[in-house]
């Protein structure tokens, strides 16, 4: 078995943002009960025991947690590369400073348009100017600037002008990545999923692009995998390389397998009650899709098998409830029917223009970081 | 011109890390969505990227050192890592 590379941590659902396309479960409210700064740290510890070199320190928004700076240092002191993934609210420059300090090693900030109207509406709060400053602050403090807009419908036009604003704020590296349809981005589906037209203008901006701007920006552009012939090799395989925890301590083989995780029924998973080791190694979960012993037809016999390992879990989950299927968006799957039907929606010529989209909601938090501290 | 010719003087791109790897017993680069597991040659090849050490300077520096370096070895690694945004070079 192999031993992991990374760790997502999720360190809360709180977010002040409420982008429809976010991967978060529906279910916010079940995740409240944070694990402590204490109880972060353990996890940690066994995750570079284990062999975990990155962490990815994520949410909803991480920001919020009052104790990031002592995480990072924690995490820091541990050798691992750290990773801040931020909507860019709640990073002042007090703590960008301390952040630096505790060897924060990058950041990558959020932003949801190339103009202040669109992204604070899709965002679903004012934070459009605020996040200007934060990629400012990033520069200052001699932190490489990594930008990331997630795209759908609403604003794959503005791919150019997206870019154009990125190398502008002088960023070293631009994560343009379609919409997941996981969680609140699996509510609004219909309403995020770009048409074929939106898709192959953006890919030849995306290539002009890169001819103009050279080695001065790297740009990562994925696009959405309803519409590739064969599915994305999700998280290069079930408990492979990567794993997550989420606010609640639960971890789970990929970030959106929350769901897929409670219909199967198997014994929890949960930091609090069992070791990283325990869970990586031996959980039932993390076992049941690792390597390709579980697969059916067409994936079992496919010589793509070990490229794509039978494409995303949560996906075939979605969209069956069958987690052990093919995932659909393979063009050989008995299911793909039902991505081709998205697909053709998207593509109706007759579709009413820009419906309603569920905002994603801020869920709070229950638990305090900060311990009372009685000073003499 | 070349991505990295033998005036070229290469260093780790700012977000990338070298770290020893406890786990595994091996040295590994570290960036966000990266990790490039190195080898005793390519660990020797980072240590010396430093941006004064041209790729020159550090084929010859390696060939002291190890009877194994061939021509070319060095731009070779360095070209890998700088398409891959793993290294940044100075020209001239």
């Amino acid at each position: 078995m192999d031993k992991p590379y990374a760790l997502l941590a999720e360190l809360t659902y709180a977010c002040p943002l409420h982008c429809p396309y976010c991967s978060n479960p529906v279910a916010l409210e079940h995740y409240r009960d944070e694990l402590t700064t204490d109880e972060w740290q353990r996890v940690f510890a066994e995750a570079a025991d284990l062999g975990v070199l990155q962490l990815h320190l994520s949410g909803g928004e991480p920001m919020q947690r009052h104790d990031i700076v002592d995480l990072v240092q924690c995490a820091n002191a541990l050798g691992m590369y750290t990773n801040l993934i931020t909507s860019g609210l709640g990073f002042s420059t007090r703590r960008a400073e301390q952040l630096r300090d505790a060897g924060l090693d990058h950041v990558q900030v959020s932003i949801q348009a190339d103009e202040r109207g669109l992204s604070d509406q899709i965002a679903g709060t004012a934070s459009f100017e605020r996040k200007h400053e934060v990629t400012r602050l990033v520069k200052k403090l001699d932190w490489p600037l990594t930008l990331n807009v997630v795209l759908h419908r609403q604003n794959i036009d503005r791919i150019g002008a997206i870019l154009d604003m990125a190398a502008v704020m002088g960023a070293d590296r631009i994560e343009l990545a379609n919409t997941q349809y996981y969680g609140w981005a699996g509510r609004n589906r219909a309403e995020l999923l770009p048409s074929r037209d939106q898709l192959e203008r953006a890919e030849s901006v995306v290539r002009a692009a890169r001819g103009r701007l050279g080695d001065g920006m790297e740009i990562i552009y994925v696009i959405p995998d309803y519409y590739s012939q064969y599915p994305k090799p999700c998280m290069d395989g079930w408990a492979r390389r990567q794993f997550t925890v989420v606010p609640n301590g639960e971890a789970l083989p990929c970030p959106a397998a929350h769901e897929l995780a409670r219909a199967l029924r198997l014994p929890g998973t949960n930091v609090r009650k069992h070791s990283l080791e325990w869970i990586w190694a031996e959980s039932p979960l993390f076992q049941q899709f690792r390597g390709d012993q579980w697969m059916p037809d067409p994936c079992r016999s496919c010589e793509r098998r070990e490229i794509d390992f039978g494409g995303c879990r949560c996906q075939a989950f979605a969209l069956t409830g069958d987690a052990a299927s093919t995932d659909p968006v393979c063009h050989l799957s008995p299911d793909h029917g039902l991505v081709e039907a998205a697909v053709m929606a998207a593509n109706d010529p007759t579709r009413p223009r820009d419906g309603v989209m569920i905002p994603r909601p801020n869920p709070g938090r229950t638990r305090s970081q900060i311990p009372l501290e009685v000073r003499p | 011109m070349e991505i990295a010719d033998e005036a070229a003087r290469p260093r780790l791109a700012r977000h990338v890390r070298l770290r020893f790897d406890r786990a595994r017993g091996q040295y590994a680069l570290l960036s966000p969505e990266t990790i490039w597991v190195l080898n005793d040659t390519g660990v020797a090849i980072v240590e010396l990227c430093d941006s004064r050490r041209t790729i020159a300077d550090i084929q010859s520096e390696l060939r002291s050192r190890y009877d194994q370096v061939a021509d070319g070895d060095v731009r070779r690694f360095v070209t890998d890592l700088v398409t891959k945004h793993g290294m940044e070079i100075d020209h001239g």
